[in-house]
Formats: structure tokens, sequence, C-alpha cells
């Protein structure tokens, strides 16, 4: 629909919410904590065992939705895997997280684990879609300095 | 199966990229009054509303009572339910529940987002688990590209593929007064426009629209009397798995054959193609439009692109998808989904004017959001 015919009595205001931050602080948890400990102080990736069903989770949760019950059969999974699916992402959408466009392009990469049942979401190295291949081996890199957060994997990289 | 239930009426706005005319409550009005007139009723005939959209676009996190004015509700029974890109096919379906357990006679939908209110991206990617996969999610179009690059892998599909797809939805909404977008365009502007997440491009993703759309439901007491031109439900359903986007099998897509499954089976359809007359999907991206197509039983799999270079799927075809020209072509969030369901009823009370189907007896609308959540409808001329 057309808007209304604008007289000098109808200018069309727009108004901004402002510049304000608005910190979230997101609870962990015991499954979510002890994953990102072991990516901080070990460098490697921790899934989950459902007794039941036998299905391996990362990242790891407390509950396997499909049987609903509790897990408690860790399972290091080490760091290497291959690529599930992939997108190069060449649109500078907004990080909802910081307000700024992210960096592009950026490839995001669903890395199925060796041993895993699920996959790990993260970052590829390659932003050339035609080097890059559904099935590829890649291994995790990690960072020098880690903080406990899942950038302390830098990236996936195809090996 | 509870009350028999149709729906009576249907109203949405002319959608478009920003209405700066108009604030929520003006635009969900606007929908309203249009789907009231379509019945013929007035707002003293609606026992309870409900209403929806995605909190995050517009930062207002309560829209049930925030819209009264709007939607009609004061002093009315009225709920809020969201549940992401799918929002619309779930207040159809509660809508539905509404009418169908007794309660309640006639009860309006509603659904309304103003997309043009903050950045669409930044809020989609909110509905990802913030700790381990939310920087990892490229927003709406990441995880359907990435199912589209492993699909082309896996059965040897190509982009263009999903181009014909796109240029069957754009092309159809050359024939709907209220789509958002309506450009005649060809598989070559597809292949031409910037790519967003390749493989998807400009010309293979919904656009962002400012839009409202209101569906009434009545029961079987009541809906003969306000129309001889019903659209009666005879089935829907919902599906839904995991937490994050990595769990999800794409090539399985449990949910969208779970979903369907069930709505098939409710409504005794064997041979979608032979045994529904028209689709309206939740289609976001045109490469959807061909992965779906197995999961939904059209064919076997990695088919699609066969029956897609076909026609099977065009307005003249076996099983005309999206004559509305779908949500490629009008896309506010909140509504999407309802407008499926709006536009399916309109194809079986032969009301869709230019984009009008012959003869519909049996018409199907989907939604789809959050992570891989599916609903489904199926709505007859025929009573239950």
């Amino acid at each position: 629909m057309k808007s209304k015919q604008a007289s000098e009595h109808d200018e069309l205001l727009e108004i901004s919410s402002g510049e304000a931050e608005h910190v979230y602080h997101w609870h962990c948890g015991h499954y979510i904590s002890r994953f990102l400990l072991g990516l901080r102080n070990k460098k490697t990736i921790l899934g989950i065992k459902c007794s039941h069903c036998g299905r391996v989770y990362v990242p790891p949760r407390e509950v396997c939705g499909r049987c609903f019950k509790t897990m408690d059969e860790w399972v290091d999974l080490g760091s290497e895997g291959s690529i599930y699916a992939f997108t190069v992402v060449k649109l500078p959408y907004i990080d909802p997280n910081t307000g700024n466009p992210i960096k592009v392009p950026r490839t995001d990469v669903y890395v199925k684990l060796d041993g895993a049942d699920t996959c790990l979401m993260h970052w590829l190295d390659e932003s050339d879609e035609k080097k890059i291949t559904v099935g590829a081996r890649v291994r995790a890199v990690f960072k020098e300095s880690r903080r406990g957060t899942i950038h302390d994997i830098e990236c996936f990289t195809q090996i | 199966m509870g009350t028999r239930t149709a729906i009576v009426g249907v109203g949405q706005t002319h959608h478009t990229s920003k209405r700066k005319d108009v604030n929520g409550q003006e635009l969900i009005s606007e929908a309203v009054k249009r789907a009231l007139e379509d019945a013929a009723l007035s707002l003293n005939d609606i026992d309870a509303i409900v209403i929806g959209n995605m909190d995050h676009f517009e930062a207002i996190n309560n829209v049930d009572g925030w819209s009264v004015d709007g939607s009609g509700a004061f002093m009315k029974p009225i709920m809020k339910v969201t549940t992401g890109g799918s929002t619309g096919g779930t207040l159809g379906s509660c809508a539905y529940y509404h009418v169908a357990s007794g309660l309640f006679d006639v009860v309006m939908a509603i659904g309304w987002e103003k997309n043009s209110e903050s950045d669409t991206q930044a809020a989609i990617s909110t509905c990802a688990d913030p700790i381990v996969e939310r920087d990892f999610f490229g927003g709406a179009i990441g995880p359907n590209a990435a199912e589209y690059a492993m699909y082309m892998k896996q059965f040897g599909a190509v982009q263009e593929d999903a181009a014909l797809v796109a240029v069957r939805d754009h092309n159809n909404a050359l024939r709907n007064p209220h789509a958002h977008l309506r450009k005649f365009i060809t598989v070559e502007d597809v292949m031409k426009s910037p790519v967003l997440c390749w493989p998807i491009k400009l010309l293979d993703s919904c656009p962002r629209s400012d839009g409202a759309c209101a569906v009434i439901y009545a029961s079987e007491s009541r809906a003969p009397k306000i129309t001889a031109r019903s659209a009666w439900v005879h089935a829907t359903a919902v599906s839904h798995d995991y937490v994050y986007f990595g769990d999800y099998d794409w090539e399985m897509m449990p949910t969208l054959q779970a979903t369907v499954d069930r709505v098939y089976q409710r409504a005794g359809i064997t041979n979608p193609l032979k045994d529904v007359d028209v689709m309206e999907l939740y289609l976001p991206f045109s490469t959807c439009g061909v992965v779906w197509m197995d999961h939904m039983r059209m064919c076997g799999a990695g088919e699609a692109p066969k029956l897609i270079r076909k026609g099977v799927f065009d307005m003249n075809g076996e099983l005309p998808i999206n004559p509305s020209g779908g949500v490629l072509s009008t896309n506010p969030i909140g509504a999407t989904g309802l407008i499926r369901i709006a536009e399916a009823a309109l194809q079986v009370m032969g009301k869709a004017e230019e984009r009008q189907v012959s003869d519909v007896k049996t018409a199907m609308a989907t939604a789809f959001g959050s992570c891989y959540w599916f609903e489904a409808t199926v709505l007859r001329s025929a009573k239950p």
C-alpha cells in the first residue's frame, strides 16, 4: 500500500532506540562448562554418549532429547572430522553480539567430528567455495591463548 | 478430531519493504478490518484472538497487550504465540485448536511483522544458541545455503535448478496484488544476482517485508451461516526436534517428513502430486523448493530437479506451488506462515482472483522456522 499523501501536518517520523548496550550473561551449566574447559585446558573436544540409543552428541548436553534420558558417558572426540555442509557468507549482516557488521567472506562449516553423531558448527579458513568439498577431512586449529569459549578453537582447516 | 472447523475469511495488507505511514497496531488493524470485511463479520462476532510475531524484530515483547487497539482484542481473550519463522503456521494451528476444542465458535489468528524496524539477520541470529553456535550461524541464510551445498554434492543438482524455483515464485507474484516484490525475472537474472551465502544469491532469497495477515476460523455450527464458501480444516501437524543446528539431519529432514506424513495420513493423501490441487509452501529460499520436494514425498531422493525442470510445480503444471509468489516475493516473518494458510484458503474458496488455480478441492500450506520446525495444514472445500 502506498503511503498516505504527506501534508505539512503529517511528516512521517522514525525514532531510533539509542546507543545503550544491553549485555546478557549466559549460564553454561555443568555440561557446556566442562566442554569449554576441555577446549581451554586440554585442546580437546568433548562429546557425550546416550547409554540408551548410543548416539554421541557434541556439544554435550544433559538430556538425550530422543530418549529423554540423562547422559553421563563423556567421550573425547579429539579434533578431527569431516565437512558435513558449509556455506561462504558474503552478506555483512549485523552481529547481534557486537552491533557491528560481520567480516566477510566467512565460511561457516558443519563438522562431523570422528566418533560424533551430530555436527559442531564453526568457521573454516578457506573462503573460496571451489576449494571446499563436502566430505573433506578437517582439523581444529586451537588458539595459543584460550579463555574457555567456543572461540578457543580459532577455526577448522582442511587436512 | 474435535469440533469441525473452517476458515471463513481472510485479510492481508499490501506487503512492502517499509510502512512508515503506520505503526505496528495500525498495520495489524488493516489486516483485521479486511478479514472481518471478507467474512462480513463485526468484531462482536469474534470470541477470541491469537496473535504472533517474532519479538526481536521490533523489540516489543508484550505484543498481545500492546496491539489491542489494532487487533480488536479489547476485553477479549487474546494470547500470543511465537515459534520463530513458523509463527504464522502455529497461529493457524492455535486458532484451529481453540475452535476444535468446542470452547470458542469464532476465533481470529493474526500474524504481523515490521521487518524494516531492525536488522533482520542480526535478529534472526538470536534464535541460535548464544554460547556454542550463534557466531557460526550465518543468519537465516547460512543453514539453508549449507543444506543446498550438500544436496548439490550428493545428487548432482545445480544452482540453476534452484533458480528455476526462484523464477516460478517471483513471476507468480505478478498475479498477486498483495505481493511485496512484483518483478519479472529470468534464470539469468538469478544467476547474476549477488551471492549472499554461497550458493544462495539475492534472487534465491526471500525479502524482508512489513505486513500483516488475519484469518478467521469458525465452528461447524457457525461457518455455514457466515459463508457458503468455507475452507475446512482436514489436518494440521507440527514437529520439532533438536536444540542445536548442528544436530539436524539434512539427509532425512525428519521434522519435515514427520509433519507431512501426519497430515497426509490424517487427510487420506497417498500421492501428494495427484491428491492435492495446490500448495502454498513456506520456501524461504529457492533451494528449499528443490531439496524439500524430496522430503515431501513428491519424488524419490535426488529427483526434485527433474520435476522442476519439467514444470510440474508451475501454474499450469500437475501441482501448482505458490501461486501467490510465496515467501520469495513476500516475507513479513510473523505473518508469513499465516499468509500461506490464507492463500491456500482463498484457493479452496475460489477467491484467489488472477492467481486462482482452477477447480481446487484440496490445498495444503506449510510453515518453517527455528531449528527446523515444520507446520502443515490441509484445507478442503468439502466438510471433513
